[in-house]
């Protein structure tokens, strides 16, 4: 299977610790929320499994092998800013990716192997809800729109996890709890771990099977570079927790998906558990 | 109102664009005509008819010895040594220029020698290079390129190194090999880059090509009005330099529009 383990992995720059002593591990399927204050190493986290950065000591295994240590398709990732290519249209960057794939050598498709691949980015830009969009530039969109089209792009390669930078922070609250939606839809459906930073401590109950913080525990100023963050809670289940409040914004049209899941938990909304809602 | 909120309107603004225009011709003629007026073989400001009759004579009147048209043999020599040594320096600036920003190891080998080398003074070298390369063209378009790819280099280099990371990032979790970063994500993206900082090199390559002429020429712009320099031939060298700059500035105007048509999603991500 698929599952993340971390094994003692520290992360110093220099004197800088930054991780200490991770120990973890993420199931298959799990949607893991990081959050923690500023500069507590969660983006250093999330660089670590998309191989920008590497472990000082430990070890990340993904299904068991250690994780290659450059970003590859097994890993997809959506930023909060420049996901998308500016110089493509919105087509053009989610064929991108079966392009890199099936022309090995100019990464162009042409003829019948590219509409295939534009076929099959159609259904995935609908799925987003991109329909009719396709030959516009990114400039053109919203924000919200830009990400949808981030997620799409990242999607095309089957990646086995997903990584999300603080990929709805930039959203205003109303796009932001429609993408919600999406995201735990896209969870669902596909074969995905996702692991997701986020400031936003009500997107992480919202969406999040488990919600990790980080923290700095020791407190010395003249030692803290020395200490690192380690993890200071994880919640497994956060079903079991209360609602947060929820914003000024509910908005009441905004679809709530699923309305039934076969076989499995029930997937919370921010309504509750996805209860029928007809 | 205050002054930085009065707009002009598009008839204001060509107005406004020409008045500076209109203004210098008009000095130059008030500037003519005062010395004209004291003494009518004046050489140094020579009047409109002068001028007009004597680019008539090389436009359209062939050369007695060499049976050219010497206006247009001097352009279509310039120009083809102007954009020859562009488009090598161009070429040059793209590849070492992206393999400079985008492979570490070439940045770290390269870079620190083309900063220096982008500091010798090119004119400095002409006469090695016509000691070597000999007084052909292969030496003056050589300068052109010497004076103009380094700087060239420099600035795809930066701006390879401007794309964002997040975007080289998402690029490999997509499966990219280098190879299709660079042709799909980094090439496309540095070109409307690439044609403003040629834009800015168009100047410089005309110094250089001019310079070139002007020491050891048979035919060209630079080399007419060096030539016609040794008769104070005011009212040759001066429609000369105006004809030069509006080549420049019409090689200026194509680039731009290219880069509009070309890449039209490049204005807009710009701005954005």
């Amino acid at each position: 299977m698929n599952a993340i383990v971390f094994d003692k992995v520290w992360k110093e720059y220099g004197d800088h610790v930054v991780l200490e002593q991770i120990n973890l591990e993420i199931a298959t399927r799990a949607f893991v929320a990081l959050v923690g204050p500023s500069g507590c190493g969660k983006t250093t986290f999330l660089k670590m499994l998309l191989g920008e950065e590497r472990p000082t000591r430990g070890n990340i295994l993904l299904g068991g092998i250690p994780l290659k240590s450059e970003p590859d398709s097994d890993r997809g990732v959506v930023f909060q800013r420049y996901s998308v290519f500016p110089h493509l249209t919105v087509l053009g960057n989610v064929i991108i990716g079966r392009e890199f794939e099936r022309a090995r050598g100019i990464g162009r498709l042409f003829g019948k192997k590219r509409r295939r691949a534009e076929d099959e980015a159609r259904e995935l830009l609908a799925a987003v809800g991109l329909s009719g969009d396709e030959n516009k530039y990114p400039s053109a969109l919203s924000g919200g729109m830009q990400q949808r089209l981030a997620l799409a792009q990242a999607l095309i390669r089957r990646p086995k996890v997903l990584l999300l930078d603080e990929p709805f922070g930039a959203l205003d609250p109303g796009m932001r709890s429609e993408i919600h939606v999406l995201m735990r839809r896209i969870w669902n459906e596909s074969e995905l771990t996702v692991v997701m930073v986020t400031h936003d401590l009500s997107e992480a109950f919202a969406l999040a099977t488990r919600i990790i913080a980080f923290e700095r525990p020791r407190n010395r100023p003249e030692e803290a570079e020395r200490y690192g963050s380690r993890l200071s809670a994880d919640i497994p289940n956060p079903v079991e927790v209360p609602m947060l409040p929820k914003g000024a914004t509910v908005t009441n049209d905004i679809e709530i998906w699923p309305k039934k899941i076969a076989g499995s938990k029930a997937v919370w909304t921010r309504y509750g558990p996805s209860a029928p809602h007809a | 109102m205050r002054a930085i909120n009065h707009r002009p309107d598009k008839t204001w603004r060509v107005a406004l664009a020409f008045l500076p225009f209109a203004f210098l011709c008009l000095a130059y003629i008030v500037g003519s005509g005062i010395r004209l007026a004291e003494n009518p073989n004046d050489k140094l400001l020579p009047g409109f008819s002068t001028m007009s009759e004597a680019i008539h004579v090389y436009a359209a009147e062939p050369d007695p010895r060499s049976g050219n048209y010497l206006l247009w043999s001097d352009t279509a020599a310039s120009l083809t040594r102007l954009i020859s040594g562009l488009a090598i320096s161009t070429a040059i600036a793209l590849l070492a220029g992206t393999a400079i920003g985008l492979l570490p190891i070439a940045g770290a080998t390269f870079a620190p020698v083309i900063s220096v080398l982008s500091m010798v003074p090119p004119l400095a070298l002409l006469p090695i290079l016509f000691i070597v390369m000999g007084l052909g063209e292969a030496s003056k378009i050589t300068l052109i390129v010497i004076g103009t790819s380094l700087k060239l280099i420099r600035d795809i280099a930066l701006r390879v190194g401007d794309i964002p990371r997040e975007q080289l990032i998402k690029a490999q979790t997509l499966g990219a090999s280098t190879m299709q970063i660079a042709l799909r994500v980094v090439l496309p993206q540095i070109l409307p880059r690439l044609i403003d900082a040629v834009r800015l090199e168009i100047g410089p390559a005309w110094l250089f090509l001019i310079a070139a002429e002007a020491i050891a020429a048979d035919s060209g712009l630079g080399y007419r009005i060096f030539l016609v320099r040794r008769y104070l031939s005011m009212d040759v060298i001066l429609p000369y330099v105006a004809w030069i700059t509006l080549l420049a500035f019409l090689m200026d105007l194509t680039l731009r529009v290219l880069q509009r048509k070309a890449f039209p999603w490049f204005a807009e991500a710009r701005a954005a």
